[in-house]
């Protein structure tokens, strides 16, 4: 789960990392009101949305009047902002993060994730803050210093010292910079972050360390333990339709294709999403049912995948093992005809029951194409939507 | 042979008395020599019942005093399953196979740090996969049984499905399975690729091996490299997630692209350098391998 800046940053002070002060707003109004409260003569007009890369699209300016804030404030909220995360279409901004200025005199990068191979967490440093750290790994690899922290110890003291120097933080500031990665540590795991990502960490001319900017990426898999972080969960910057489908249990992702897949099991949706593409198609979405499917489920994810526009085809593919073919192809047959299937539909079905699943299938009216391999239920659809 | 199991294996169920555990108990003890396999079932606070003729004891240690087992399949729900796992290393079981998919990843940061530690023997399979099954011998998971045929051909993989239908592709053109194995779609698990792939090398009965890996992180990279030094059997592969999308989670915890790293494009470069037959077309992960054999 995603969370935005600004909740990122109240997770980051309650554990003693220092960031710039700042409010959420919703209106240009609570935008000017924000920055009077917050006193001083400069602010920084902030758009909060879930992707990087606001500031080079314009969703992040810094004001030195009120009347600026306001001007600012009122451009960016309701803009339709494009990022290289957002994709063409852009996101629609409906918040604010009004904060106050910050005297900067150097930029650092800091993040925290999960290392798969070592399985611990690792904080990632780099005197290259304020860019890309996917461009600094490729480029400058070397400018990028990796502290593994064994999970019964917690972080190291004097390697975070020592990392701290290294990647620029002034003598006067490691103290103080090892407590921000001490700090982020602990946030990263009480919050069960995935990713805890601090671009830039900034050196500030009296030689305080803070953080500029805030990306947190909480596991799912352990919500159940984080209700404040619930709670910022904001369905404006989801899709509507992996909304809809996460109620119904079904994991949907959307894409740009125009045939729609329906299948069990994560690695084999992913399979037939790439087998559609080899055979000159374009999958719509990636949807995978479970284990164990009923016939509303399959009812919704039809409606669901129907509702995008896009979509010219459908492919459906089960490898039944403990979901039984012939449970599936009832869900198929009362979907289709109840949300009045108007495309292609090819079925593919293996596994438990499958003679059964394949005769019930036959002897609907539903208006659809068996197959008897992943290759062969392929190419049906792709003839089927390009005829 | 086969690797990890047979029917000599003797597991115990950690979650016998739930829903999930006693369904898939029940389809285990009716494969193969499952009735002579599984011989027992935990289930805090419940030992003294009787689950499907499985007598439940309260704790592994118990289990493994009392019936001998050397194995443990755990189905108990996420937040349990980490300690779980670490109950079954605690009494020094050989294999515990962990099928509890949404551990969180911290929990399980801590579990395999814990097993580092104790210098823990004992191999871990899972979290979040289907099982491992020896056809016609013993069948741990959650897999259909009826689709495997006893044989020479390794399976390793991260998913469940698509196991399964590499499965139904080899069993179709004749080619038994050795042992399958499901590895997990989890971003922190036990055993990788590698490990399963040194496996299936030693094993004398293993006579070629399919793959099925998928985006994100590197443990397909890592296996690739080992095989280029060191296997000695023709590897199919194939590697799902070519059109996912970066940044977003493909259903698995694992199966994300992150930071340009993970993506399938870097996996198969990486496994045909090695020399493994890649197939881009998952129907044909068959009969890549049998092309592979000869």
């Amino acid at each position: 789960m995603n969370v935005h800046e600004y909740q990122g940053k109240e997770i980051l002070r309650k554990y003693g990392v220092a960031t710039p002060r700042g409010v959420a707003c919703f209106s240009v109004d609570e935008a000017v009101a924000a920055a009077e409260q917050l006193g001083g003569s400069v602010w920084v007009v902030k758009a909060q949305i879930h992707a990087g890369g606001r500031g080079k699209g314009g969703g992040v300016k810094v004001a030195t009047s009120m009347e600026q804030v306001r001007e600012y404030a009122d451009a960016i909220l309701g803009m339709q902002l494009v990022t290289h995360q957002t994709g063409p279409e852009g996101k629609e901004v409906k918040r604010l993060y009004i904060e106050e200025g910050a005297d900067i005199a150097d930029e650092l990068y800091i993040g925290a994730l999960v290392d798969r191979e070592t399985q611990q967490v690792v904080l990632m440093c780099s005197s290259e803050g304020g860019m890309d750290i996917e461009t600094v790994a490729e480029e400058t690899p070397e400018k990028i210093l990796k502290i593994f922290v064994d999970p019964d110890t917690g972080l190291d003291r004097a390697e975070a010292e020592n990392v701290c120097q290294q990647i620029g933080i002034p003598s006067e500031a490691v103290a103080e910079g090892a407590d921000f990665l001490a700090g982020l540590y602990e946030a990263f795991v009480k919050s069960d972050a995935s990713l805890a990502e601090i671009n830039p960490l900034v050196i500030t001319g009296d030689n305080r360390v803070i953080a500029l900017d805030a990306k947190f990426n909480i596991d799912s898999n352990a919500l159940f333990r984080q209700p404040e972080i619930v709670e910022y969960r904001d369905l404006d910057e989801e899709d509507a339709n992996e909304i809809e489908a996460s109620q119904w249990g079904l994991s949907y992702i959307s894409l740009d294709g125009n045939i729609g897949c329906l299948v069990n099991g994560a690695g084999l949706a992913m399979a037939t999403m790439d087998i559609i593409k080899l055979y000159g198609g374009e999958p719509a979405n990636f949807l995978d049912v479970g284990g164990g499917a009923d016939k509303e489920q399959v009812t919704e994810a039809f409606k669901i995948m129907l509702g995008n526009d896009n979509v010219q085809g459908i492919l459906v593919n089960i490898f039944g093992g403990i979901m039984r073919c012939d449970t599936i192809a009832e869900g198929i047959v009362a979907a289709a005809q109840e949300v009045g299937l108007n495309v292609p539909l090819v079925v593919r079905l293996e596994g438990t029951n499958v003679q059964q699943g394949r005769k019930i299938l036959d002897d609907s009216d539903v208006k659809l194409q068996t197959a008897t391999t992943m290759a062969d239920a392929a190419a049906k659809i792709t003839a089927a939507v390009s005829a | 042979m086969s690797i990890l199991i047979n029917k000599d294996t003797r597991i115990v169920t950690q979650g016998i008395t739930g829903n999930t555990g006693e369904f898939h108990t029940k389809q285990c003890l009716g494969y193969a020599y499952g009735k002579d396999c599984f011989v027992a079932g935990v289930t805090p606070g419940k030992g003294g019942q009787e689950v499907l003729g499985v007598p439940v004891l309260n704790t592994v240690a118990e289990a493994k005093a009392q019936h001998g087992v050397n194995a443990s399949v755990i189905y108990v729900p996420p937040r349990f399953a980490a300690a779980a796992i670490n109950e079954a290393v605690d009494a020094e079981l050989d294999l515990v196979i962990c099928i509890t998919e949404g551990i969180p990843v911290a929990d399980m940061i801590k579990t395999r740090d814990r097993m580092r530690k104790m210098n823990s023997k004992t191999v871990l399979v899972g979290p979040n996969c289907p099982g491992v099954i020896t056809p016609d011998e013993v069948k741990i998971g959650i897999m259909p049984g009826y689709i495997h045929k006893k044989g020479n051909i390794g399976v390793v993989s991260r998913s469940g499905t698509l196991t399964y239908e590499a499965v139904h592709q080899l069993t179709e053109l004749g080619l038994g399975q050795s042992t399958c194995v499901g590895i997990g779609g989890d971003p922190v698990n036990g055993v990788k690729h590698k490990d399963v792939m040194q496996m299936f090398n030693d094993d004398p009965e293993t006579e070629g091996v399919v793959m099925c890996g998928e985006i994100g992180g590197t443990d397909e990279e890592d296996c690739a490299a080992w095989i280029k030094d060191n296997m000695n059997k023709p590897v199919a592969a194939f590697i799902a997630g070519v059109t996912a999308p970066p940044g977003k989670r493909m259903g698995h915890a694992g199966a994300i692209i992150s930071g340009g790293q993970g993506t399938a494009q870097s996996k198969i470069d990486a496994l045909e350098e090695a020399g493994v037959h890649v197939t881009l077309n998952p129907s044909e992960m068959g009969s890549t391998l049998k092309a592979a054999l000869g």
